[in-house]
């Protein structure tokens, strides 16, 4: 028997059992039913080398296409493109961090603990609201939790969702909402952005326990969080905003527009694009919600000799604590996530998160206007966009998309998913980030063109 | 087995000094941050954005040079314990060594630069690690089909129970109530909750294992599974396995395997020949993917035939020209993940599969249960041992006799084990037993660090016995960045960001 990272020689191993006053390793197992146990191994390969381990892999890398500029990236649609400078891999690739547990323990653990304390601090900056979270999974699992949070709040399990929030984390919504019972409606949009005035008829039901928008929303339209929030009120439900990390560099907080939650996705902030995980869900909510907050939340407090000291607090909402009547399961988060967010924007600062924004508007303009100049490519809706936006096209867009790899791009993401039946199914979601140039831009604007013949 | 191993001393001590707050180093105008020459138009912000959606003031963020941050985070790192520093025994959490090679081959171009809307001609790699992946959770859990979506083991368990609420649903039952038992892990009855159920809890027997007597008064056609750990949180195996997995089928309920103590059964005995329908896995646990403070995790989901048609979807899928794919099952419940699940963190599981193959992980298993076994008869007669019988990966023993004679109790212990330059173990869980400590050290713990570790447990009941009193770990622990921490000032005066501080001026 031989396992590559068990330190034991077979001499210790006998010396152990001989202690034990056993013979064998197969004594240890006797509670386990004849019956049932295995008979004749697992069904797996015997153990590879670490060498053979790195030749494999460098053959499976080879049937993927990251990328860079041998695929220049124009697809977002939750996951994007962005600088991850030398210092920020370094950090957060640091052992001390990825090899820790939970920080149970406070007093070996305020590394972590400080730096998620830092990372909840630039979150509340971010969103404009009280308190964050230690990291949720990504911006799907923050978007259930607010959900949650919402429906446990009021007392009310009617959701109204903006169609135009992404419309995989709508999917997953609809997934847990098998066991939640939450109500959820679709508020339809009009020309890219949501028409609230669907839910002011005459008839319609009164109340609800959540009203869901996304600022700038799946198709990169900026929606009016304004109108979100009068339905909310006349509703009596909380507001929950999903906003893009990025766009938070200029545009206006969700909190100072009335959002009582706001989740994203932080993957822009440091997180490699990764095949779509492990990302990382931001939270924040109101103090007068923060008992029914999500996850972990660290505190600041001082030790016996009244040092500064950091430590996992409220910890009655939690799981492990409340059991059943505990309104989330979170255990584990994505707290090496927050870490890398928080070095990420520490790298950026203040001006540099405004920067990656204006750079990242100013490329998606300039390539909006190159493709929509492009016989036969029209704007899916006419909305103002940021960073991102939907485009119809006279080739069938996951054919264009398939000609564009093979010149060099990842020309986007099919809206079609959570979109049937739309005026915006069919159509061709392009992202552009502070990493775009005008000559990739130029050039692709010239592939595509040339993809559509 | 006389050498020191385990010790985590100079790294700790080394962080002693309180460090201030990133925001404490900004000073206005300095910067680190640099970006692509882009050549783009420069449109002012004006030009792009109506004014209406724009923020007045800018988000406030540290401003401080690329030295300062790397010196900010290398001294919060150095305030931190980790496995890469020494023995991390914490019971039920499995925190074995994270191979490095797996770490490289997450950190591969190849695979970690590909974005998850890639088309799968571009994405074949990707894709066939998935699909290998998952095969290779069905064999080690005896089931049909998998799904790497769940983010972590307790996305998994929702997960579980979703997939059990459309199996019964999907025969026209309405069932109301999950078992569980008063041993299991929190995450059991919250996720029970969350799947639209209601817990039913029972006991233990006197041999650490579900009360018989109690489950098969609890069952009746209302039940619509039992969700067990096996081995439990008192690293028991459950002896009558095969009765429970009669008896629940018998009234038409499922068997969810909770995986996190998969470790100690690995290649020796099957979930699903046990009879469970469903698993769950924790990747962070039984394959190594380090959990980096908290997550990533990753919580993949293996089910019989009988639920394979439930689960969610899109999946990565082998194709019939052997090509790889996504397919949706045809009763699949949904999505569970944003995209494929936590990628980068299945990799790694993947690699670590690779390392350890079919021969590897039965030692790690047997190599895992014979530490616990070990460590258990060293502290016989220090600590009390409750349910005394052989256990599997995992040791529960209790302070409670100590704490009745010295007033010295399991976190004391916890605090002082810190100074002696070990991670505590889990305390106070299980909580049937009292001043329960969970100790699990797992197989990557050299007999050398496992002799330590046990002295060191063996140091903390000796002093309390000796001194009368349990003076010394009470004070603990004093070789750490900082002393006890003040948990209950923390909840009573909260102050979870930097702008809450009373001197922060806001």
């Amino acid at each position: 028997m031989s396992a590559p990272f068990v330190p034991h020689t077979d001499g210790e191993i006998a010396e152990m059992l001989a202690w034990l006053g056993l013979s064998s390793l197969e004594d240890l197992f006797e509670a386990v039913p004849h019956a049932v146990r295995l008979a004749g191994g697992l069904d797996l390969p015997d153990h590879w080398s670490e060498a053979d381990l790195n030749d494999r892999l460098e053959e499976l890398a080879s049937g993927n296409r990251p990328v860079g500029r041998d695929l220049v990236c124009f697809a977002g649609a939750g996951a994007y493109d962005h600088e991850i400078p030398a210092v920020v891999r370094a950090l957060a690739s640091r052992s001390e961090f990825v090899t820790a547990y939970t920080p149970y323990q406070p007093e070996v653990a305020q590394g972590v603990l400080q730096a998620l304390f830092e990372y909840q601090t630039m979150v509340t900056r971010l969103t404009g609201l009280d308190v964050a979270n230690a990291s949720l999974y990504d911006g799907a699992a923050s978007l259930v939790e607010a959900v949650n949070l919402a429906a446990t709040a009021t007392g009310n399990q009617r959701v109204l969702c903006s169609a135009g929030v992404n419309p995989r984390w709508r999917a997953q919504m609809a997934t847990f909402a098998r066991g939640s019972g939450h109500e959820i409606e679709a508020v339809p949009l009009a020309d890219g952005v949501t028409d609230w005035s669907a839910t002011d008829q005459p008839g319609s039901s009164g109340t609800a326990g959540a009203v869901v928008v996304a600022t700038p929303n799946y198709l990169g339209c900026l929606e009016d969080v304004a109108a979100a929030r009068e339905a909310a009120d006349r509703l009596g439900a909380r507001l929950v905003v999903c906003f893009d990390p990025v766009a938070a560099g200029v545009l206006r907080t969700p909190g100072s527009q009335g959002a009582d939650v706001a989740v994203g996705e932080g993957q822009p902030f440091g997180i490699p694009l990764s095949f779509g995980g492990p990302y990382l869900g931001l939270f924040a909510c109101r103090l007068a919600d923060v008992r029914k907050l999500p996850g972990r939340l660290v505190g600041e407090t001082v030790d016996t000799e009244g040092r500064t000291a950091y430590v996992a607090t409220l910890r009655a909402r939690e799981q492990d604590i409340r059991r059943e009547r505990a309104s989330s399961n979170v255990c584990t988060n994505e707290t090496l996530m927050a870490i890398t967010a928080a070095i990420q924007l520490g790298w950026l600062g203040t001006r540099g998160l405004a920067e990656i924004a204006i750079r990242s508007a100013r490329a998606a303009r300039y390539c909006r206007e190159a493709l929509l100049a492009i016989d036969g490519v029209e704007a899916a809706a006419a909305a103002p966009v940021l960073r991102e936006f939907a485009l119809r096209t006279p080739v069938e867009p996951g054919v264009l998309i398939d000609r564009l790899t093979g010149e060099g791009y990842l020309a986007g993401v099919v809206i079609d998913e959570g979109f049937e039946g739309t005026p915006y199914e069919g159509s061709l979601l392009v992202a552009t980030t502070e990493r775009r140039t005008r000559s990739e831009i130029d050039s692709f604007a010239q592939a595509f063109d040339k993809a559509l013949r | 087995m006389s050498a020191p191993g385990g010790r985590a001393t100079s790294a700790p001590r080394l962080g002693r000094e309180t460090e201030p707050s990133l925001f404490d180093f900004s000073v206005a105008g300095r910067r680190s941050a640099s970006f692509r020459t882009s050549d783009l138009p420069e449109w002012s912000l004006a030009e792009l954005v109506d004014e209406r959606y724009l923020a007045t003031e800018p988000v406030q963020l540290a401003e401080v040079a690329e030295r300062d941050l790397v010196a900010h985070f290398t001294r919060l790192s150095h305030r931190q314990y980790s496995v890469d520093l020494g023995a991390y025994p914490l019971g039920s959490c499995t925190m074995k060594y994270n191979p490095k090679s797996c770490d490289a081959a997450a950190a591969m171009p190849g695979f970690a630069n590909v974005h998850p809307a890639t088309p799968p001609s571009c994405s074949q790699g990707w894709l066939q690690v998935l699909v290998e992946l998952e095969e290779a959770l069905c064999a080690i859990t005896g089931m049909t089909a998998a799904t790497l979506q769940p983010a972590a083991g307790a996305a998994g368990e929702l997960t579980g129970l979703l997939l059990m609420r459309a199996y019964h649903e999907s025969r026209g039952e309405q069932r109301a109530r999950v078992i569980i038992p008063d041993s299991a892990h929190g995450t059991n009855p919250a996720s029970v909750v969350l799947g639209g159920y209601q817990v039913s809890t029972v006991g233990t027997s006197a041999r650490g294992g579900v009360d018989l007597d109690q489950l098969r008064a609890a069952l009746d056609t209302d039940v619509a599974g039992i969700m067990l750990t096996n081995p439990n949180t008192l690293g028991l195996f459950e002896e009558d396995i095969v009765e429970i997995a009669t008896a629940v089928h018998d009234v038409g309920g499922l068997l969810y395997y909770d995986g996190a103590n998969l470790n100690a059964i690995l290649g020796i005995v099957r979930p699903g020949d046990m009879g469970f329908d469903i698993v769950h896995l924790n990747t962070h646990k039984t394959f190594a993917t380090p959990h980096g403070g908290g997550g990533p995790g990753a919580g993949p989901v293996a089910v019989d035939d009988r639920l394979a048609d439930f689960l969610p979807g899109p999946q990565p899928v082998r194709l019939e020209d052997g090509s790889f794919g996504y397919a949706t099952p045809p009763k699949s419940i949904g999505r569970l993940h944003s995209w494929h699940g936590n990628a980068l963190v299945l990799l790694r599981a993947w690699a670590y599969l690779r390392l350890n193959g079919a021969d590897g992980l039965e030692q790690v298993a047997r190599v895992a249960v014979l530490n616990a076994n070990w460590l258990r008869e060293r502290l016989r007669g220090a600590y009390d041992i409750p349910y005394d019988r052989r256990v599997m990966h995992e040791c529960v023993v209790s302070a409670h006799a100590l704490e009745k004679a010295t007033g010295l109790r399991a976190l004391d212990i916890a605090k002082r084990l810190l100074e002696l330059g070990f991670h505590a173990p889990t305390v106070y869980f299980p909580h049937i037993v009292d001043e329960a400590l969970m100790i699990e050290p797992t197989e990557t713990e050299s007999p050398q660090t496992l002799a330590a570790l046990a002295e060191a447990f063996l140091t903390i009941a000796n002093e309390a016995r000796e001194g009368g009193s349990a003076s010394e770990a009470k004070s603990a622990p004093r070789t750490t960045p900082v002393g006890r921490v003040d948990e209950a000032r923390a909840a009573r005066q909260l102050v979870a960001t930097f702008d809450q501080r009373a001197d922060s001026g806001s």
